[in-house]
């Protein structure tokens, strides 16, 4: 079931909501029948004359000093064209830059490609081979020596802040906003955010709720590996093809590892099988670059495996959580505390910061003190995932919430409607909101049929939960051509990873009064436009859809400017209106009128756009579950999300947006973990014991759009891709507790951790039955 | 004139206030206007002439492209706060 809730009517009248010809339909996408088909080109399927293949040897260690590596009897087996370590990449300065993925340090990024003085994870890759097949590389690898001294591995945040933990980096030193340490540590950073006065607000609350939580570590779990292939000409030139949520970001990092100017790399995406914010980072192209050159310029490609995907790339932080909310008589949020402790993995830059924004987002707190810090530990390098750190701070918050909803005796969606964030309130950092629709979001719920509904039965139970997301603007890059037979090629540089193909063209479409099947939409290489961020934050269909606008506005006033000249009169005489050019008695077709615009000139378009003016997004969402008390194993039986999402382009993939994220989200509540043992080796690199939902896990996902639309956009439009991940531990876990009376301070809520939490609580309850010896 | 947000962990170079009214008509100029009167502001804000890594700037609600260059108006609100980043969520 879906459903869409219109709210705000003054700004949909302002937005030019009703009218509208192409926005809100849902035609066929782009790629539909490329990929059906099977045609489509994935980074995996590229194939050139004298293909080598890559494979690339990881540590078997979690912490280790490596004191040598010989590659001599790998370079020696027939069939091996070159092998490279660390000492074949560039020395990088230890030094802070922007590369369009985050400020991130030279040093370490380079150290991820390949370990130079240590291994800080188990599978961080440690050389890299090009053989004739994929055989003879991996045997080669096999081959290489190397000479490790295991060193004690850190594994976790308590872990890493022990008075005698192991150091990872020797460099490291904490930063506190500018204040750097003096100490050793495994501590990269330490902020704060802090407002109104938090001891009166508690000392005002009739009721406190202090709970300390523990998240583990998950991947983005993308279906495609990563892969990548790159030719290092003789001319110096080099052509990367590559799955990617980003060609240039993937430009920037390579140009700035391998220490080579931007104009002697062109980055060409594929298709690409999933990201969810894990392929921003470049893993293996560096390597495949430095494979070719010294192959003798042969194109090199390299296929990570899954295990190696789950072992090295992504996943996202693991964390500890404390929250502290304190509620006076009327049930209002009198203070707020949150201290955030997440792991980054083995270099600086979980997504703490983010996480900290996302804490208390949804509610109107005036005392209130975020604590955030970043700390390393031997794990993979953490990398983005939907909406990142938000899944992690959502559970542990709206846990507490429907605790204190619970003992005030409150309905929890009341609760939220109550104590709710509107326009003019504060963000965490202190940030006032524009227009927002948390409360909108909580409404659609608290009407839906679902909440309205009754659940009956033992082991039942219903939770709800909000979320935040504050989105993005970033910079967007795009051309158009206008066709002499009334078509348009719309040339972008955003990956499209959800549909925003379509959802791009169809707002060139809408500006330009045309069908959407007049516009032909295709993402393209680093070469062929401007400086273009990831697909990420959600601002694609934001941030290029406005460029995309931009271009069907400039084509419109050129076509009229020219068909004035042809019909001598003003500009300001043309009309477009239904398909057609008008002045006085003229009229032309769009069609003909693309034709004979162009007799002496040909038109096209080109726009860049950087806004800064992105709307963030709120979603509330509502699950019924059942546990079977035998086994521990939570069945999701019925599922509802309301999202503010701004202006639906193309609703059919906006609803694709909110379920897929509420099912990773799932996946996070009640299954997925990395699973280390004592040495810090990963125990569970598989997708069989790494266990991600299928569709026969989950229920048919109800979605209600809530659309408030977003001032700053032309269409309205806000960013949908990621606040959908961030209620859903909070809500199973809410749910959880209302069919099993436990209250679970920790994720995943496995078939184990829920079956112990039961019987810690049937133990306890049994001990309270038993006589004291008093 | 502007209200400046000091970020919590420099408030003690700014005698524990947690707003500052301060002139200017850029965000680099409310930064030096702030380092005059609290000396080390400027420091713990800027890096080789930009915003700290990692570090960015919201005025009137807005997070500035623009960074120190940003505008400024008489009755703006300006914060420094931590960039959302994680990967996706760059500069933000």
């Amino acid at each position: 079931m879906a459903s869409t809730k219109q709210n705000g009517t003054a700004n949909l009248a302002a937005n030019g909501q009703n009218g509208y010809k192409v926005i809100g339909t849902r035609p066929v996408r782009p790629d539909g029948v490329d990929k059906v088909t099977g045609r489509a080109v994935y980074a995996a399927d590229v194939q050139m004359t004298g293909l080598l293949h890559g494979h690339v040897l990881r540590s078997p260690h979690a912490h280790a000093r490596i004191r040598s590596i010989d590659t001599s009897k790998a370079e020696a087996l027939p069939g091996v064209r070159a092998v490279v370590t660390a000492a074949d990449l560039p020395v990088a300065e230890d030094k802070i830059e922007d590369l369009g993925e985050g400020a991130i340090n030279l040093k370490y990024l380079s150290d991820n490609i390949l370990a130079h003085e240590k291994a800080l994870y188990h599978g961080h890759a440690v050389a890299g081979v090009a053989a004739v097949n994929p055989h003879i590389a991996e045997e080669a690898a096999a081959l290489i020596e190397v000479d490790y001294e295991p060193l004690p591995p850190v594994m976790t945040v308590d872990d890493a802040l022990a008075d005698d933990a192991p150091i990872l980096l020797e460099t490291l030193r904490t930063d506190s906003m500018g204040e750097i340490g003096s100490e050793q540590t495994n501590l990269a950073s330490f902020f704060r955010h802090q407002r109104g006065d938090l001891e009166a607000g508690f000392a005002d609350a009739e009721l406190v709720v202090d709970r300390t939580f523990r998240t583990e570590t998950v991947h983005q779990g993308y279906i495609e590996p990563h892969a990548a292939t790159a030719l290092y000409s003789a001319d110096g030139q080099i052509t990367i093809w590559t799955s990617t949520q980003g060609s240039f970001a993937v430009r920037g990092q390579v140009c700035e590892i391998l220490q080579i100017p931007v104009s002697r790399l062109k980055v060409v995406p594929t298709e690409i099988g999933g990201g969810f914010g894990g392929k921003i980072n470049v893993y293996v192209e560096p390597v495949a670059v430095l494979l070719s050159q010294k192959a003798g310029h042969e194109p090199v490609k390299i296929v990570m495996s899954r295990a190696d995907v789950l072992a090295a790339t992504g996943p996202t932080s693991g964390s500890n959580i404390r929250v502290k909310i304190g509620v006076d008589s009327d049930g209002k949020i009198s203070a707020a505390l949150a201290e955030l402790y997440y792991e980054a993995g083995a270099y600086p830059g979980s997504p703490v910061g983010a996480a900290a924004n996302v804490s208390l987002a949804p509610y109107a707190i005036d005392n209130l003190q975020v604590d955030g810090y970043d700390i390393i530990v031997n794990r993979p390098r953490s990398a983005a995932y939907r909406a990142p750190g938000g899944t992690n701070v959502a559970f542990a918050v709206e846990s507490v919430v429907d605790e204190l909803a619970e003992e005030l005796g409150m309905d929890p969606a009341e609760f939220r409607i109550l104590n709710g964030a509107k326009e003019n309130d504060r963000r965490p950092d202190g940030v006032q909101y524009a227009r927002i629709g948390q409360i909108e979001t909580v409404e659609a719920i608290k009407e839906s049929d679902h909440y309205q509904s009754s659940l009956e039965g033992n082991y039942r139970g219903r939770g709800i939960a909000s979320g935040y997301w504050n989105n993005w603007g970033g910079q967007s890059s795009a051309t158009a051509v206008l066709n002499p037979d009334g078509t348009v090629n719309l040339n972008e540089a955003s990956t499209d990873i959800g549909g925003t193909r379509a959802s791009i063209a169809m707002q060139l479409a809408e500006a330009m009064e045309i069908d959407y099947e007049q516009v032909k939409a295709r993402v393209v290489d680093t070469d062929t436009v401007s400086y273009n961020d990831v697909t990420g934050g959600s601002r694609t269909t934001f941030a290029t859809g406005l460029a995309a606008y931009n271009l069907g506005q400039q084509l419109k006033k050129e076509m009229k400017r020219r068909l004035a000249e042809h019909w001598d009169v003003e500009p300001s005489e043309v009309s477009y209106e239904d398909g057609a050019f008008n002045a006085g008695d003229e009229s032309l077709p769009f069609v003909e009128a693309a034709g004979l615009v162009q007799r002496e000139e040909p038109l096209m378009a080109s726009s860049t756009v950087h806004p800064q003016d992105f709307g963030p997004g709120f979603s509330t969402q509502c699950v019924d579950v059942e546990v079977d008390p035998e086994t521990g194993k939570i069945t999701i039986l019925r599922y509802t999300i309301a999202q503010d999402v701004g202006k639906a382009i193309h609703p059919s993939y906006v609803e694709g947006q909110m379920q897929g994220g509420v099912a990773q989200g799932i996946g996070w509540a009640i299954n997925e973990e990395y699973i280390y043992d004592d040495e810090g080796h990963l125990l569970n690199a598989s997708l069989l014991d790494y266990r991600m939902p299928t569709a026969l896990d989950l229920p048919m996902i109800e979605t209600i759009m809530v659309e408030v639309p977003h001032p700053a956009h032309p269409y309205g439009v806000r960013g949908v891709g990621e606040v959908n991940i961030v209620p859903p531990a909070g809500a199973v876990a809410n749910a959880v507790y209302q069919a099993t009376g436990v209250r679970m301070d920790k994720l995943p809520i496995s078939p184990a951790n829920l079956l112990e939490a039961m019987w810690a609580k049937q133990a306890e309850e049994a001990a309270e039955l038993v006589p004291g010896d008093d | 004139m502007a209200k400046v947000w000091i970020p919590p962990l420099m408030r003690s170079l700014t005698d524990g206030q947690q707003i500052v009214d301060v002139e200017g008509e850029s965000v680099r100029e409310l930064v030096a206007a702030l380092d005059e009167r609290f000396p080390g502001v400027a420091d713990r804000i800027i890096d080789e002439g930009r915003i700290r890594p990692g570090w960015t700037v919201a005025v009137d609600g807005a997070v500035q492209n623009r960074g120190l260059r940003a505008a400024v108006g008489p009755d703006s609100e300006v914060h420094f706060v931590p960039a959302m980043t994680g990967g996706d969520q760059p500069r933000s």
